[in-house]
């Protein structure tokens, strides 16, 4: 993949969470991380892989998943070892195109992680705009021109949808410090039984325009400005796992983004106040649902 | 002994699940294939089946889970109809490259639009280029037989090809007819243990499936595909022969009725055989010497053997239940013909649509063919070969 993406560190981070003597078979949606993991005849997965198309990797798992119950069951599987069944899908195969195969398979509870890999625009095509596109970012589909300034909708809030969904597990993580926040939740999406989901966040170079070796500090920065909070959700109560002591402006963290520059035009600063005020408010609506459902 | 029921096409279709007791079975509702997981999901309910049914979200998300399921090394069945098969679409042509040898009950309907629930061939004639085997019926009785026999033949190693039932919708899938069902420990025997070589759950040997497959490689993986289905015309005999000995009941590409001394002749699928049959049986009453070849396996599309058997009439109808819009004619008609002529058999052909959108098909409109081959027999002379029956106005 591109030097720089933010996409590797979350599947090896996801994969260490794996116990050693587990199997586990891996779906991937057509995207970057497919396309270059598996250019026959080659493989970089070690344990089962499968591929299908775009939008269906939570449905393409959950007959996996599906076989492995039924057979298990008539012992047509060995008795010992366990399989453990992990998606892979970018926000495009996630958000938009996989939405309904997404919810069709946590709806039915298969016992699956599902890992959104969210780098904000439908990257492998060339930097179109999705459903997790922050708004006024410039993409391909949106750019940003001199009638309208980039992409005019708000992005999506995936992981509240999923949490609609009363699954035992959801969490939003990004690879950071060490990467102990996407470990821990990896480890408990996987050993939670029924169906969990991880949004993380995956920086693109390409897409965002950022120098390759600032990965980790986009990821800091998208924490630290509480534009992408750390939480979970288990079984319907939210925690959140990281509150900056001093949250910084956004600016901070559209600056070093080519896809905002825009937005640092004289004239433009109602761009950074709006995009501001929509971060204090999810913020703060996630700091009211800690409360609620924190409630004796 | 076999077993003297009364039973639907969609029932027999349910029951032949029932006996094949797959791994997994994902499917969607829709008209007139619904009642097939209906059924089948009392049977899951009732601990008669040993499998898991998912109850998916969409067609798509069906076929998507026959794949994973398939992949994982389990017996993956669905069944559908119409835009339900259109929706799958995308993912019918994946299964059939993965190699993959899901089965597939399709209750023939027309494709949308404008939306209509009953018969003709539309869906099938959709994906008749997607690389999975199809095989049609006439009645009940051979959706039931066709069933049985499919996995022996889509799961054998020189085929490895996904495989498709179809039989009429309402016409035979609701329509109650006498039948003769297989006792469950014969059909299982029959069937057989799947057992693939490769499979996502084998944890001793793990496998990628379903690659990113470029210009070095895709174009040999697509003929290793056209072999498989090439290979499959061997197989289907052999697993018809095989049956024949458990049931007495004899299969092959097609059934010809009559069609050895004929000098006209009706081609086609599913239903329309069995009124064609009734005919066939009237005319050579009054000495007309008609005859109907009743095509049972339209892919791998037996061209040779439909040319040879067709070679010796005076004049050919082929029947199409689907349009193909193309301003030359149907898909069948298109088949049987470029197989008539690199065979060099001459005999004259023309092709009816018929039966769109569940349009009856009756004896008449099938009559009035057989008087119009009576007339190209005589004259030699075609005219329009692209023609409609039943069509008004």
């Amino acid at each position: 993949m591109c030097a720089g993406c933010g996409a590797p560190p979350v599947a090896r981070m996801v994969l260490r969470a794996l116990k050693e003597n587990d199997h586990a078979v891996i779906a991937g949606a057509t995207g970057c991380m497919e396309v270059s993991t598996f250019i026959y005849p080659y493989t970089a997965w070690t344990d089962s892989f499968v591929h299908t198309a775009f939008e269906n990797a939570a449905s393409t798992l959950s007959g996996v998943e599906a076989a492995y119950k039924s057979m298990k069951k008539q012992g047509k599987l060995p008795a010992d070892g366990d399989t453990k069944f992990i998606a892979f899908g970018g926000d495009g195969g996630t958000y938009d195109i996989g939405l309904q195969a997404l919810s069709g398979a946590m709806e039915r509870g298969h016992d699956m992680v599902y890992v959104c890999y969210d780098n904000g625009a439908y990257m492998n095509t060339g930097i179109q705009r999705s459903s997790a596109t922050p708004k006024f970012a410039d993409t391909t589909t949106t750019p940003a021109g001199s009638v309208i300034p980039g992409k005019m909708q708000s992005r999506k809030d995936l992981a509240k949808i999923m949490v609609g969904h009363h699954l035992p597990y959801v969490a939003q993580t990004i690879a950071l410090n060490n990467f102990k926040d996407l470990y821990e939740k990896a480890e408990k999406a996987i050993y939670t039984e029924g169906a969990c989901f991880l949004n993380v966040l995956a920086p693109c170079p390409r897409g965002w325009g950022y120098p390759t070796d600032m990965l980790m500090q986009i990821n800091k920065l998208a924490v630290e400005t509480c534009y992408w909070p750390l939480y979970e959700v288990i079984d319907g109560k939210y925690k959140i796992n990281y509150k900056p002591a001093k949250k910084l402006p956004i600016e901070e963290f559209l600056r070093p983004q080519k896809r905002f520059k825009h937005m640092f035009k004289p004239g433009n600063e109602w761009m950074i106040e709006e995009f501001q005020k929509e971060v204090d408010a999810r913020w703060q609506e996630l700091l009211d649902l800690e409360e609620i459902t924190n409630k004796e | 002994m076999s077993i003297r029921e009364r039973l639907s096409g969609n029932e027999a279709a349910a029951i032949a699940m029932k006996q094949i007791n797959p791994d997994v079975v994902a499917a969607f509702p829709i008209t007139p294939s619904t009642e097939i997981p209906q059924y089948f999901s009392t049977f899951v309910s009732n601990g008669t089946v040993d499998t898991e049914f998912v109850a998916v979200e969409s067609e798509h998300s069906a076929m998507s889970a026959c794949i994973g399921a398939e992949a994982a090394g389990g017996r993956a069945m669905t069944a559908t109809s119409a835009n339900g098969l259109s929706f799958m679409w995308e993912m019918i042509y994946i299964a059939s490259s993965m190699r993959l040898p899901i089965v597939m009950s399709l209750v023939n309907r027309a494709v949308s639009g404008p939306l209509n629930i009953h018969n003709d061939h539309s869906d099938a004639m959709g994906v008749r280029d997607a690389g999975w085997i199809m095989l049609f019926s006439e009645n009940n009785q051979e959706a039931y037989d066709n069933l049985v026999m499919a996995h022996r033949i889509a799961e054998h190693k020189d085929v490895l090809l996904p495989l498709m039932v179809c039989q009429d919708g309402f016409i035979t899938s609701h329509s109650i007819e006498n039948i003769e069902l297989i006792e469950d420990d014969k059909v299982k025997e029959f069937v057989g243990k799947y057992k693939p070589e490769h499979y996502l759950l084998n944890a001793k040997e793990p496998i990628a499936m379903g690659p990113l497959d470029l210009q070095a490689y895709l174009f040999e993986h697509k003929k290793q595909q056209a072999q498989a289905m090439i290979n499959a015309k061997q197989v289907i005999l052999d697993v018809a022969k095989d049956f024949e000995k458990m049931t007495g009941r004899s299969y092959s590409f097609f059934e010809e009725y009559k069609l050895e001394d004929a000098e006209i002749a009706i081609v086609c699928m599913n239903s329309t055989a069995g009124t064609t049959k009734f005919v066939v049986d009237e005319l050579r009453s009054n000495g007309i010497k008609a005859g109907l070849l009743k095509v049972r396996v339209y892919r791998p599309f037996p061209a040779e053997e439909i040319a040879k058997a067709l070679s010796h009439v005076k004049a050919v109808a082929v029947l199409d239940k689907a349009d193909s819009l193309n301003a030359a004619g149907g898909a069948l008609y298109t088949d049987v013909t470029s197989a008539m002529y690199v065979n060099k058999n001459q005999v004259p052909t023309v092709n009816y649509i018929y039966g769109i959108g569940g349009r009856d098909t009756k004896g008449d409109d099938i009559k009035g063919v057989y008087e119009d081959l009576q007339k190209i027999a005589q004259t030699g002379n075609i005219e329009n070969p692209y023609r409609y029956m039943g069509l008004r106005g």
